[in-house]
């Protein structure tokens, strides 16, 4: 369904006072998801996850790299294939406040890109408007308000409504459930587990909660400073994450039960700046089991686990 | 560990005149906070757990706060009475409190060095002129304080500016100012909310180490039950206005008695448990500018019977556990 092939985004900053740097938000990115599967693209802030969530969309120019959507080469766009991908991509993202216009009723946001895309008016958009509202869960006396009359979780099932207007095959779900409290984020996500199996659709989940990956997505890509350093089938990975990372970051996450299972010590350090990476791997500044002489110098190349599950670490290599 | 509380919270209200009406935002919360317990605030946005915190300090500004009943007993001494220059003296030096947004709490345009001295010589105020700090001395203390929340390269970082410092160095320089002098209690509201999963581990750590360099008691405010869970020894579970559990970290996982913690505990998924079902409570908080008569909770609760009209009050089910919930009431009864 989606493909990315050494994905890059680079944004160049300036300011006064300050010299030129090229920032690498999405440093070769390369990454396939099926049709039906749900992969959840997990990080931390600034490993540009985000970023390639965007990028997939040309919400931000692509510096480099390839994105086939359903074998089509969506890397450049002209007016015709910019229409498709709208069609057939649409994305939700973290705040459904500041992604909802407050001046239009909920009815006419939901009903925007029916008008652009397709030919439907009066009463034709209105019926597919309040068919949409029955799915998302939203009872029809609300398709005369606008956004602030709504709770967090309502304006987030009327983002999706409108992501799902055009009956498109992929979703880019951009944490869609952190802004909302957690009685609400269960019912969210509950309601796109069974929205991907009614609708036959592809997730691309971006999200930092482990937990909620683990809850939706059958497959996990981890990002670290722009790179993917692990990728696999969500449960193999949780069982037994391969790079030094993965693991950090799954000893990391608190559990909501009585007794912690003994997790070591945490990580060290924050997550470098993305101007001016080093030549080896990304991780080597903080990486408990770096081997000195070879991580800081050489990329570490993507080692093949099993047949759908990849690390990118030299120790997994056993090259060394 | 002494039983008696160090602070107390009884029977405490406080509303918010707005220009909708008065938001009545707690309604009869009391709790005990014992010496060296750490102490979870959990519930949902709007519960009233910040306000409660935010209260023990009095940094609500009033109006549009006014406290409607209660006593906030801290020493015997009630800081809901307390004048403000008695409340300067207390916050910081007794209780100091630590927020979710590091950024929001710190000057922009002074270096770090520059605003932790300042808090440092602003505690000397309340001393006699002998024992203050020299401005060496006060710069020293600076630097060990910023040495004891492990801030790489101290004596360097003092010239930083906020913004040269990642989200979790920021964390912890505030907690460096709030533990400079030398409080009882720390109250961390979201502490870590802002922060990646592992600076939320580091920090974690961190105030672990603290409670006991410090010998701290600890009220944490968390809407994250994995966070309370690694750090709490109790956990006061709140739902609009209202404290509704008072549980010990042990039993609350296994055996949550209010329906509204049963219900939060399975909204969560847990990391280590997918398959796990999860189910959402129905429906949304109720509106307290005018609250619902009787259990705040029963539009929501599946239990909910004919008795839930009335309101319940806690009722201690066992040594370390109360609940606020009539099906408790009537099992005691039967």
């Amino acid at each position: 369904m989606l493909e990315l092939q050494e994905l890059k985004v680079h944004f160049r900053v300036s300011g006064r006072g300050m010299r030129k740097a090229v920032v690498a938000a999405v440093n070769g990115v390369s990454l396939t998801v099926a049709k039906g599967d749900a992969l959840g693209l997990v990080g931390e802030s600034g490993s540009g996850k985000t970023t390639v969530g965007k990028a997939l969309l040309h919400l931000v120019p692509i510096t480099d790299g390839r994105i086939l959507i359903d074998g089509e080469d969506m890397s450049t766009l002209n007016g015709d294939r910019e229409r498709k991908l709208r069609r057939t991509a649409q994305m939700i993202f973290q705040d459904p406040h500041s992604a909802l216009n407050p001046r239009m009723s909920i009815e006419r946001s939901v009903a925007e890109p029916l008008i652009l895309h397709t030919g439907l008016r009066g009463a034709a958009l209105r019926r597919r408007v309040s068919e949409l509202f029955e799915i998302v869960g939203l009872p029809s006396e609300f398709l005369r308000r606008y956004s602030h009359e709504l709770s967090g979780g309502q304006k987030q099932r009327v983002c999706i409504a409108r992501a799902i207007a055009l009956n498109p095959a992929l979703l880019i779900l951009d944490e869609p459930t952190s802004a909302l409290d957690v009685s609400v984020q269960s019912q969210i996500l509950e309601f796109l587990r069974s929205l991907q199996r009614d609708m036959h659709l592809t997730y691309l989940f971006i999200s930092h909660n482990l937990a909620v990956v683990r809850y939706l997505c059958n497959q996990i890509a981890v990002m670290y400073l722009g790179e993917i350093v692990e990728q696999g089938p969500t449960e193999a990975v949780f069982r037994q994450p391969r790079h030094p990372y993965t693991q950090a970051l799954l000893r990391a996450v608190p559990y909501p039960q009585a007794v912690q299972p003994d997790r070591g010590p945490p990580l060290l350090g924050d997550i470098p700046s993305p101007i001016d990476l080093p030549a080896g791997c990304s991780f080597y500044s903080r990486c408990p089991v770096r081997i000195e002489g070879t991580c800081e110098r050489i990329a570490p190349p993507p080692v093949r686990i099993s047949h759908d599950q990849f690390v990118h670490c030299h120790l997994a290599s056993g090259a060394i | 560990m002494t039983n008696a509380p160090l602070l107390s919270i009884q029977d405490f209200s406080l509303e918010f005149d707005t220009f909708d009406g008065v938001y009545k935002a707690i309604d009869h919360v009391s709790f005990d906070l014992v010496k060296g317990e750490s102490l979870g605030i959990v519930g949902e946005t709007g519960c009233g757990k910040s306000v409660t915190a935010k209260s023990i300090l009095g940094l609500l500004p009033s109006p549009p706060a006014r406290v409607r009943s209660g006593r906030i007993l801290y020493d015997n001494e009630d800081l809901l009475q307390a004048n403000d220059s008695r409340m300067r003296a207390i916050r910081g030096s007794d209780i100091a409190m630590i927020f979710q947004d590091p950024m929001t709490y710190l000057n922009p345009v002074f270096s770090i060095g520059v605003q932790l001295i300042d808090v440092i010589r602003a505690h000397d105020r309340h001393r006699p002129v002998a024992d203050r700090k020299t401005r060496r001395q006060a710069r020293e203390y600076a630097v060990e304080m910023l040495r004891k929340v492990h801030l790489p390269n101290p004596e360097h970082q003092l010239d930083s500016y906020p913004y040269q410092l990642s989200g979790g160095m920021r964390q912890r320089v505030l907690i460096a100012m709030a533990l400079s002098g030398k409080p009882k209690i720390l109250i961390a509201d979201e502490p870590t909310t802002a922060l990646d999963v592992t600076i939320q581990a580091q920090i974690l750590d961190l105030i672990k180490e603290l409670i006991e360099e410090f010998e701290l008691s600890l009220v944490l405010i968390s809407h994250d039950l994995g966070v309370v869970a690694s750090i709490c020894d109790r956990v006061i579970v709140m739902y609009a206005g209202q404290v509704v559990e008072d549980v010990k970290v042990k039993i609350l996982f296994d055996h949550p008695a209010h329906p509204y913690t049963q219900g939060l505990l399975a909204a969560v998924p847990h990391p280590g448990r997918p398959d796990d079902a999860l189910s959402g409570i129905p429906g949304s908080l109720p509106n307290l500018l005018d609250p619902p008569k009787g259990c705040r909770f029963r539009m929501r609760c599946g239990k909910a019977h004919a008795a839930c009209e009335d309101a319940p009050s806690l009722l201690r089910l066992s040594e370390d556990q109360s609940a606020a919930c009539w099906l408790h009431f009537e099992a005691a009864h039967a």
